[in-house]
């Protein structure tokens, strides 16, 4: 969705009554609009009276935030020590391979975005996976497919 | 017309993550076509994660249960009359029956895989709300008490005292103060805090209520992190679960997600990022205890000690501290990860050796090769190689041999790991984490990836290791927190136990 100042105005009022508020604020915001722009760095923080470098720094602190609209489908891998014990290195080399990208990189149709994850607590059915919101073990190159099929739809 | 059968279909995300869903739905599906009358119930995980997605009927001998079940094999399932316990090659018996779940010593996780976590009637009907009304009944004073002599410390990794904790922000003389349930579970390898808050979220809240009740707090944050999407749903239903039925009289709850950030598992960044600022970690002292969330007293406890206190105020102290090793009291979720046959969750009284776990209870690896190395405690953790299998689970044991029980994950690695590019990631993750505050952990983890990198690519090896081991000492001692202090675990532990791996022409 395209940045909007008055829906941004709704979610950020909805939310500035938390104690602490900034995080819960910055995720609806993201959750609603895909992203963080610039636009968005000067509006929370007017609103709840921070600085604008005080905002940016929380906004690029957390690798959860973006500042660039992302692909349909975030196709997420675990990068951590469970799923590298069980091949995790080779089956992010063939989803690079399958895709035609990189880490944090986008498909050239728009449709999948890579990005690496440390850890979704599947340690124990590894590889693992987050596929939009459909979560993977054991995974592999036709199961990530299939699920990135379904996402799709 | 009889009752309709139940049958359980775990709703845990490692079944989820193997089809639990789909499965869930093709049993009903089936059980129509039948026209066969079943209820299917969602639950937690029991923990053995290899049989799952673990179905269970409820049989009028007992819950029986068939695993690993895919969709594929619901109507061959119904064939074999599997409501009335019938035999199939998927059939297990009695989950409680299964080796790996009698040689378990449950207190934390009594109910998880059992209950419906949403429904209030079965919490109730197994325990729950007992610990809340006996803590109210006997007052603050002796609920401390109890939970000093239980001996329980902090399961998050740093082993603290928990009752001496909640002693300390008890006496503080201030006005406000807050519990705060760290659920910010980064290491890989463990999954015991997302098994429970998925599996008997329950447990944590009523355990929550009686920490902010007897340190008198009347707020409390739960502060989950956002790879944890089911967990975060099932929470979020329990809260207001909990608020109607009275069980956050005291103290109320609140649900904050965090953002994708390792280092705000350490309890001084959360609280920063709890108070939406950069996860960045505070030197102590002052302890949170003292001035934590907005300069107040607070209790900062991980999932599972929070979650194990009810059951120690029920069962009693004594029975908990009986159990254990040393100065490790109680039993530990241990988790068995990575490379291994039989993963899954397993509590267990300290003590308890690796050999046991890994070869015994855990089957060995995955692959069916031997068994290289194990990472515990997380990726600040050390490597351990067979010869020193026989540590004893054990905070003083582990740290004797220059390791941690962390969180009590293990992560098994068979014979075609590399230990150097291990402590090349160990140095990478600590680079991509750091939160910047002290230069050590920011500028050296950074230093200790392209030392590493030189001694993998042969270049003047020998004193690039001693660069290497220089660095870690600088980062041992000179870090502000675990992350950078504690990333000498894993690096030093791959050069001492594996040389060889460093060494490579």
């Amino acid at each position: 969705m395209a940045w909007d100042a008055r829906k941004a105005a709704e979610i950020i009022e909805a939310h500035r009554h938390l104690d602490g508020p900034a995080l819960p604020v910055l995720r609806a915001l993201q959750d609603a609009f895909g992203y963080l722009p610039e636009e968005a760095t000067a509006q929370v923080a007017e609103a709840l009276n921070l600085s604008r470098a005080e905002v940016h720094g929380v906004i690029s602190f957390y690798h959860d935030f973006r500042r660039t609209p992302a692909g349909r489908t975030s196709l997420k891998l675990c990068r951590a020590e469970a799923c590298q014990a069980m091949g995790a290195d080779a089956l992010a080399n063939e989803a690079c391979a399958h895709l035609g990208t990189s880490w944090h990189g986008t498909t050239a149709d728009g449709r999948v975005t890579l990005e690496p994850v440390f850890c979704l607590g599947l340690c124990s059915v590894a590889p693992a996976a987050l596929v939009g919101d459909e979560l993977v073990g054991r995974a592999d190159w036709p199961r990530l497919a299939a699920a990135l099929e379904r996402c799709g739809r | 017309m009889s009752s309709p059968r139940r049958i359980f279909v775990p709703a845990d995300s490692a079944a989820l993550a193997l089809g639990a869903d789909a499965l869930a739905t093709a049993i009903a599906d089936e059980a129509a076509r039948r026209k066969r009358s079943v209820q299917i119930v969602r639950t937690g995980s029991r923990g053995m994660h290899w049989l799952e997605p673990l179905v269970e009927v409820d049989t009028d001998a007992g819950r029986i249960g068939y695993g690993p079940v895919s969709s594929a094999d619901v109507a061959s399932l119904f064939e074999s009359g599997w409501l009335e316990g019938g035999a199939h090659a998927l059939r297990i018996g009695a989950p409680e029956a299964q080796p790996f779940m009698a040689r378990q010593t449950r207190w934390t996780f009594e109910r998880c895989g059992v209950v419906d976590p949403l429904s209030w009637e079965d919490f109730v009907a197994h325990g729950g709300g007992q610990a809340l009304a006996q803590a109210r009944a006997q007052g603050a004073e002796a609920t401390l008490s109890a939970i000093i002599d239980s001996g329980l410390r902090g399961r998050g990794g740093a082993g603290f005292p928990a009752g001496i904790k909640w002693r300390t922000v008890r006496e503080t003389q201030a006005a406000i103060r807050y519990v705060v349930c760290n659920a910010d579970e980064g290491d890989s390898g463990t999954f015991a805090d997302r098994m429970l808050m998925e599996g008997d979220p329950l447990a944590l809240i009523e355990g929550m209520a009686i920490c902010g009740f007897v340190v008198g707090a009347r707020k409390g944050f739960i502060y989950i992190r956002s790879e944890y999407p089911r967990a975060i749903r099932v929470l979020e239903q329990a809260l207001e679960l909990a608020r109607t039925r009275g069980l956050l009289a005291e103290c109320d709850i609140e649900l904050r997600i965090g953002a994708g950030s390792y280092v705000c598992g350490e309890e001084t960044a959360l609280l920063e990022s709890l108070e939406g600022k950069r996860g960045q970690v505070r030197a102590k002292p002052p302890l949170p205890a003292h001035a934590g969330l907005f300069g107040k007293p607070t209790v900062v406890n991980n999932v599972l000690t929070l979650a194990t206190v009810p059951s120690i105020l029920i069962r009693g102290a004594a029975a908990y501290a009986a159990l254990g090793h040393g100065r490790s009291r109680g039993t530990m979720p241990i988790q068995l990860a990575g490379n291994i046959r039989h993963g899954g969750l397993f509590e267990a009284p300290f003590g308890i050796s690796l050999t046991e776990l890994v070869d015994d209870i855990g089957g060995g690896t995955a692959s069916g090769r031997p068994v290289r190395a194990v990472q515990v405690g997380g990726p600040l953790g050390a490597y351990f190689p067979r010869e020193l299998f026989d540590t004893p689970l054990d905070y003083e044991a582990f740290a004797a041999r220059d390791g941690l029980v962390g969180h009590g994950g293990i992560v098994v690695f068979d014979d075609t790991v590399d230990m150097v590019r291990q402590a090349r990631f160990a140095m990478e993750f600590c680079a991509a984490e750091s939160c910047g505050k002290c230069t050590p952990c920011r500028v050296g983890s950074v230093r200790g990836m392209e030392v590493v990198d030189k001694i993998i690519a042969g270049q003047n090896v020998a004193s690039n290791l001693a660069l290497l081991e220089d660095l870690c000492h600088t980062l041992r001692l000179g870090s502000l927190c675990a992350l950078g202090g504690f990333v000498p675990f894993p690096v030093l532990s791959a050069l001492r136990h594996f040389p060889q791996d460093f060494h490579r022409p």
